[in-house]
């Protein structure tokens, strides 16, 4: 067995999560969600700290990650893009959305750009098909979103952020 | 009882409320095919995942076609097995699974006892017509088990073995969708899992997604080494199942055929790890004794119950899963352990040659042997006591590639000094027959009376958990018995809450014991043939003269010349051995 | 009391557009006219008109304002609220006559309209019970506890009502199934994992009338002997959770739902449970597996839920729409629920109109209308002008309908006679630039990252079906592939275990059936009559219309372009990657797209 090698505030948040779901096998989606919500992804090793908390087997939590496309087991970027790739958005032209994205980010579904700004996912249906083709940057809806506004949105982050850290 | 009318394939059947159409159509001969199923009936295991969709059947009334492994059958049902729309949809289920598996048949470990070969036999397959993406993972080889599993066809039968029945949780379903596959978490290699290699899933994996890890080549080559002394044990299970290989009927006993063929082969001696058994019993034996007599004298460190230790896959199920029991178990290693001890220790002495010089083999019905001969306690300077344990089919596999026929061996004896055993060493190939062994020799050297009776049929069986009191004049002993991992864990589980009342609990791994044990014939889920292999050992004990280990003369012999008397300092160094924390 | 109310959709879509800005605005616009106490600003749930959202609506003059911006709510304010006189520019105007319409009454929208399952969306604050409540909220419960429990199903029995989630099984004959097995211990699960792509209803029945499923879930708990409620809801739907935790604490507050319920001996409590991106747990198996913490991974029925479900207890699984049809059933009785829709179809159905179509939104119809109304007089004919293709109802299982289907009335048996299915009310609308096997590869797509891998002709099948769908785009077609299409995608429907792997080859075979033509062309010609499939079409340089401007030649990204200045130019094929740069570039329009 691979052997924990988190930091003890990470093992304390797992643990807090866990009780406060008692421990319960049952609840390990909700705990999964709690987990990942706190700590941004599930890497191997809070994985392994569920499953001792839960008294279960790994394999049990590893299964049900990478069951559930809401999980995952890498950081998303500090600005998490998704699009819509429903049947609305997509008659609406998500895919060139998606492929402007990936052309102005250089980089594939489910990547994040090197400095770990961004990240691209693809999502399904968040139920906005009014505004199709819908794009999401962390909770922030983007409606009617038309390729040459791309940079646009990406600008919008870019630029932030360097304020933000000066 | 309820009873249920319907007709199948044209022919009115009654059966039993509750059946499957899979069971009514079997009980008239009409075997419908199937690859995800499997029951073990008497065992209580089945798997039904209802996943594979092979054995579809159409059903009139009913707008798809339905799985007959899981479909119950009701009143004035009409059941199709074989029309055209069956068969039709039956082939391409099974051409969608070739699809996606490689079609490395000639050179698959698995080749000839395949399922799924099996089945596109049957069904005729003579092409393919959806070929597209194949899977591909990461090929992973463990001390024993090896897990190829771009061949895995998601029957899920392993996950079931290893999470229902073992409860080692070490494999399950990962991801989703066409790259779904069963795997350790983050699909690591089992030898960084709690895997124990019981090899309960190499046991039941309809191809060869799972397989042992083959050792017939460096056996030959150790064999046409003429600097070597190569010697051989075999596992008592092993002459209750090798027949099986040669197409004979399941419960025949090969003992002689055997022998003779482990002598044609080359060995310079052919032994029998009974012998070992039979020394098992007196350390296993005599260890509950003192335990016993300190407990009865107000002891109250003492641990009880004593719990047997022959079984490598159930030693590393603790290890890993309940270490705080570790001081529990009985110190005596296993008789494959034993045996080999002695030979590197003793015998090669008394060969005048040096350990490094002799090699020892075991024919084994278990893949967990091959781990257990690499634990580092088992080896003197990086020499192992025994170098290659060979499965009762690498055994099987070794007498083919030799061109024996050993169908028409004459039946051949054992050699001495190792190789004579007692009916009690023989039966420790089934659940059961470790303890029963161990109260033919402890009730005498208890009581200092002979045994009224050699047979205990209150300890034989095939139920999962079984428990009996024997009358050790006039104490009442009170002994468990385990066989699958699971009920293990249920009785280890009593042990923990201070719950469990018994002296002696014996375990074993595999259900059935090692008659059904991951490296034997496979039984294609047909649990008739663990029965039979366990008659078979019944009464090979039998028609033993000795049936008690204590009166084997080579055993008295062998303590009498170098081991002096169980539990000795020498006896502890050489028969014993330590558990370790795995968590 | 207030003499006005302003209100502001705050469903996701209008949020989207800044809804939230626009209602503090006006909040803030009243504030400083002294009005805060004359008029109130309530943000509710989804008004259903999508399309020219963000939605104000002033009630009691029914003043229904589109296409709302955060700037104009000076303008309201200031004319509405203080003069009394209607912001003309913000009202609807009629495609046809180009008039103004204030009234969302007389709107092609909202006429054919009947508002059962959305009677409350965008009428009342989902987070104030009392608005539940004025508009006759939780006394369908009070009346159902004073009945017993098999009256009040034969009611439900009576009312003809069909799950809306897809299946359409009888609801009131599921709730006396879980009834009549006997348990300790029942559960009455919501269904809130909506998963078709481009259906939304439930999300904007949580967001918009959180109570009412509250309500019908506590009346189900009582008729079928439950105490204990899991409402299973998509994680992607943060503000639905948010108002239906809200609606819980408020229900549980007035003793809606709790101990003693209304003073009866009856308990009955709800709790949520989250999806975590999974469409296959839309199924009750799988959902009640998720729910367990397990994969979500469907098991073969019988044993129904109703018999063996969450933790091996009977469970009644009913999605968010069917339950938003319950209390009104109880309110105006079965009678006048079952006089609406058609013979074995009663009611209406929630349809979420997207695609290429003007009027995008959130529609309730009586069951029986045709699809022709509901695409031309509802939803306002095809954008732009363009000609009607497909419509394909069911999402990702349904089936690809054409012009000759129009006329089918949507009823759960006509949609699956002529080859899609009701499903949860997606309707997606497509015009002739899409392409119908791009679509049905798109549909397969969504499938396989959806399929949970358990059973062979799902797992490896819809794979298969999906290859050779993106062989027959790219150019590669065999004129065998369309029946290998056929055969295989029939063995799917015929041998999958679940709803999913059942469903999944609908979209590929109904579009063979009614587009045979279309695949033809790719197979044979290599053509793709729609102008969508990249590798079949080809870029060309017209010979009369280039300048020789030299701006293509300079854009191609991999140098297909040739030509000397001032001479026509070139596209070598072999370079070509189609990207339509040149197309985009060209200001002469000379290059073509065939």
């Amino acid at each position: 067995m691979s052997k924990i090698k988190l930091a003890n505030h990470t093992i304390q948040i797992v643990k807090d999560v866990c009780a406060e779901f008692e421990n319960k096998e049952g609840e390990l989606i909700n705990i999964l969600h709690q987990v990942q919500h706190k700590l941004g992804y599930l890497p191997a090793e809070v994985q392994e700290a569920i499953a001792k908390e839960l008294k279960i087997p790994v394999v049990k939590v590893y299964g049900v990650v990478t069951f559930y496309s809401f999980f995952t087991m890498v950081p998303h970027g500090e600005n998490p893009i998704s699009i819509c790739m429903g049947t609305a958005c997509y008659v609406r032209g998500a895919e060139q959305i998606l492929d402007e994205f990936k052309r102005e980010l250089k980089v594939q579904v489910g990547e994040s750009t090197s400095d770990g700004k961004f990240s691209i996912n693809c999502l399904r249906c968040v139920g906005a098909c009014g505004l199709a083709p819908v794009v999401t940057v962390g909770e922030k809806v983007y409606g009617r979103v038309a390729p040459n506004q791309v940079k646009e949105i990406i600008a919008e982050y870019s630029n932030k952020n360097v304020t933000d850290d000066v | 009882m309820d009873t249920v009318n319907l007709i199948i394939d044209n022919k009115p059947v009654v059966v039993k409320a509750g059946t499957t159409i899979l069971e009514a159509a079997s009980g008239i001969g009409v075997h419908v095919p199937t690859l995800c199923h499997m029951k073990l009936s008497d065992l209580n295991i089945e798997n039904k995942p209802g996943d594979c969709r092979v054995c579809m059947v159409e059903v009139k009334g009913r707008k798809n076609l339905v799985p007959a492994c899981c479909t119950e059958v009701s009143n004035g049902m009409e059941v199709n097995t074989h029309s055209i729309r069956v068969i039709n949809a039956r082939r391409t289920v099974l051409e969608l699974i070739l699809s996606d598996h490689p079609a490395d048949c000639l050179i698959c470990p698995k080749s000839g006892k395949c399922d799924l070969q099996n089945l596109a036999h049957k069904l005729g397959i003579r092409e393919i017509h959806y070929q597209g993406e194949q899977s591909h993972y990461r090929a992973d080889t463990s001390p024993a088990i090896i897990r190829d599993i771009d061949k895995c066809i998601m029957c899920r039968r392993c996950e079931m073995m290893c999470n229902k029945v073992q409860t080692v949780g070490v494999l399950s379903a990962i991801n989703r969708g066409f790259y779904s596959v069963v795997s350790p978490a983050f699909e690591m290699n089992l030898d960084h899992s709690v895997c124990t290699y019981c090899g309960q899933c190499v046991a039941v994996c309809p191809t060869g997604a799972l397989t042992e890890v083959d050792e017939t080549g460096n056996v030959i080559r150790a064999l046409s080494d003429p600097s070597k002394t190569v010697i051989v044990q075999t596992a008592p299970a092993v002459r209750a199942a090798l027949g099986e290989e040669f197409d004979m009927e399941p419960g025949t006993l090969v003992t002689g055929k055997l022998v003779a063929a482990l002598k044609r082969l080359g060995f310079d001696y052919v032994f029998d790890t009974d012998f070992a058994a039979d020394l098992t019993i007196m350390e296993e034996g005599t260890e509950l004794l003192n335990r016993l007599s300190r407990k009865l004298s107000g002891d109250k460190d003492v641990k009880l119950p004593i719990l047997t230790s022959c079984c490598p896959a159930w030693v590393k199920f603790f290890e890993h899963q309940f270490p705080e029991l570790k001081d529990i178990p009985s110190t005596a290693r296993s008789p494959q352990q034993m045996f080999g001890s002695i030979a590197k220790n003793w015998f090669a002495e008394k060969l005048g040659i040096k350990r490094e010089d002799l090699v020892v083999v075991s024919i084994m019905p278990c893949v967990a042997k091959k781990y257990e001969c690499g634990r580092d306690e088992f080896k003197a300077n990086g020499n192992p006591d025994v170098d290659f344990a060979l499965t009762t089919r690498e055994f099987a596999a070794l007498i083919k590639v030799s061109n024996i026929d050993f169908s028409t061996l004459p039946d051949e004896d054992f050699d001495n000094p190792l190789g004579e055993s007692s009916g009690a060493g023989v039966i420790f190939g089934t659940t059961g027959g470790v303890i029963e062994a161990a109260v033919r020799t402890a009730y005498e050297l208890f009581t200092n009376k002979p045994l009224p009776r050699i047979d205990f049929d209150e300890l034989r069986g095939m139920e999962g958990i079984r428990q009996a009191t024997i009358d050790f004049g006039g104490l009442p002993l009170k002994i468990g018995i385990a066989h699958g991992l699971g009920n293990a864990r249920k009785l280890l589980e009593d042990v923990q809450a201070g719950k469990s009342e018994f002296h002696a609990i014996e375990i074993m791994s595999c259900p059935g014991g090692c008659i059904g044990g991951g490296g034997q014939p496979y039984h294609h889920g047909n649990a008739e043939i663990l029965k039979k292999r366990q008659m078979a050992l019944y009464r090979e004990d039998k028609n033993k003269v000795i049936r008690k280990s204590h009166e084997n003369k080579y055993i008295i012999e062998l303590y009498k010349e170098f081991l002096e008397k169980p539990l000795s300092e020498k006896a502890h160094h050489l028969l014993h051995t330590e558990y370790f924390d795995r968590t | 009391m207030y003499k006005m109310h302003l209100l502001v959709c705050g469903g996701t879509g209008c949020r989207a557009t800044q809804s939230k800005q626009i209602e503090e605005n006006l909040r803030a616009e009243l504030k400083a006219k002294g009005l805060e106490n004359d008029a109130q600003v309530i943000i509710t749930g989804c008004f259903g008109f999508c399309e020219k959202g963000p939605i104000v609506k002033i009630l009691p003059d029914n003043t229904f304002y589109v296409g709302v911006e955060s700037e104009d709510a000076a303008e309201i304010v200031e004319e509405h609220v203080l003069k009394g006189r209607r912001v003309e520019r913000l009202l609807y105007t009629d495609p046809e006559n180009k008039e103004h319409i204030s009234d969302s009454k007389h709107m092609g929208f909202y006429q054919k309209q009947i508002r059962i399952a959305l009677r409350n969306c965008g009428f009342i604050d989902p987070e104030n019970i009392d608005e539940y409540i004025a508009r006759d909220g939780y006394f369908a419960l009070g009346k159902v506890l004073e009945m017993s429990q098999t009256e009040a199903i034969e009611i439900m029995k009576k009312s003809g009502l069909r799950g809306r989630g897809g299946g359409g099984f009888p609801t009131g004959l599921k709730w006396e199934i879980a009834y009549n097995n006997k348990a300790d211990q029942k559960y009455v699960v919501c269904n809130a994992d909506e998963g078709d792509p481009g259906a939304f209803m439930d999300r904007s029945i949580l967001e918009g009338d959180p109570h009412s499923i509250i309500e019908a879930m506590t009346i189900c708990g009582y008729c079928i002997g439950a105490s204990k409620g899991l409402v299973y809801i998509r994680a992607e739907y943060p503000l639905a959770i948010t108002r239906l935790q809200i609606a819980l604490k408020q229900a549980r507050e007035y003793g809606l739902i709790g101990k003693n319920i209304l003073g009866r001996n009856f308990d009955f409590d709800i709790e949520l449970r989250y999806g975590a991106g999974a469409f296959v747990c839309g199924e009750e198996t799988a959902l009640i597996h998720s729910m367990e913490g397990l994969r979500g991974e469907p098991t073969v029925k019988p044993p129904y839920p109703a018999e063996s479900g969450y933790l091996g207890k009977p469970t009644n699984v009913n999605n968010v729409e069917t339950f938003a049809n319950v209390p009104v059933i109880f309110l105006k009785g079965h009678e006048w629920f079952s006089s609406i829709g058609t013979a074995k179809s009663k009611g209406t159905k929630v349809f979420a109109i997207t695609g290429k179509i003007n009027n995008v939104g959130l529609i309730e119809v009586p069951m029986g209308i045709t699809l022709r109304e509901v695409i031309y007089e509802v939803g306002g004919g095809i954008k732009d002008g363009k000609m009607f293709k497909a419509v394909q109802t069911g999402g990702p299982s349904g089936g690809c309908l054409t012009e000759k289907h129009l006329d089918t009335p949507i009823d759960y048996d006509s949609l699956l006679a002529v080859g899609s299915m009701m499903g949860s009310g997606g309707m997606i609308v497509m015009d002739e630039d899409d392409c119908m096997v791009s679509i049905a590869r798109f549909y397969l797509e969504f499938i396989l990252e959806e399929s949970c891998g358990k059973c062979t002709p799902c797992r490896i099948g819809n794979k298969r079906l999906h290859e050779i769908l993106k062989k027959i785009t790219e150019g590669k077609g065999e004129p065998a592939d369309i029946e290998r299409l056929k055969a295989l995608g029939n063995v799917i429907k015929d041998t999958s275990l679940c709803g999913l792997g059942q469903t999944a080859p609908n979209p590929v075979l109904s579009t063979i059936s009614n587009f045979e033509d279309e695949y033809l062309a790719h197979v044979n010609e290599k053509r793709c009559p729609a102008g969508q499939c990249k590798a079949l079409l080809k870029y060309e340089v017209d010979e009369n219309l280039c300048t020789g401007c030299t701006l293509c030649f300079r854009n191609c990204p991999v140098g297909a372009i040739t030509g000397e200045r001032r001479q026509p130019h070139h596209v070598n094929q072999s370079l070509c990657i189609k990207c339509g740069v040149c197309l985009e570039k060209c200001k002469f329009n000379a290059i073509l797209l065939t």
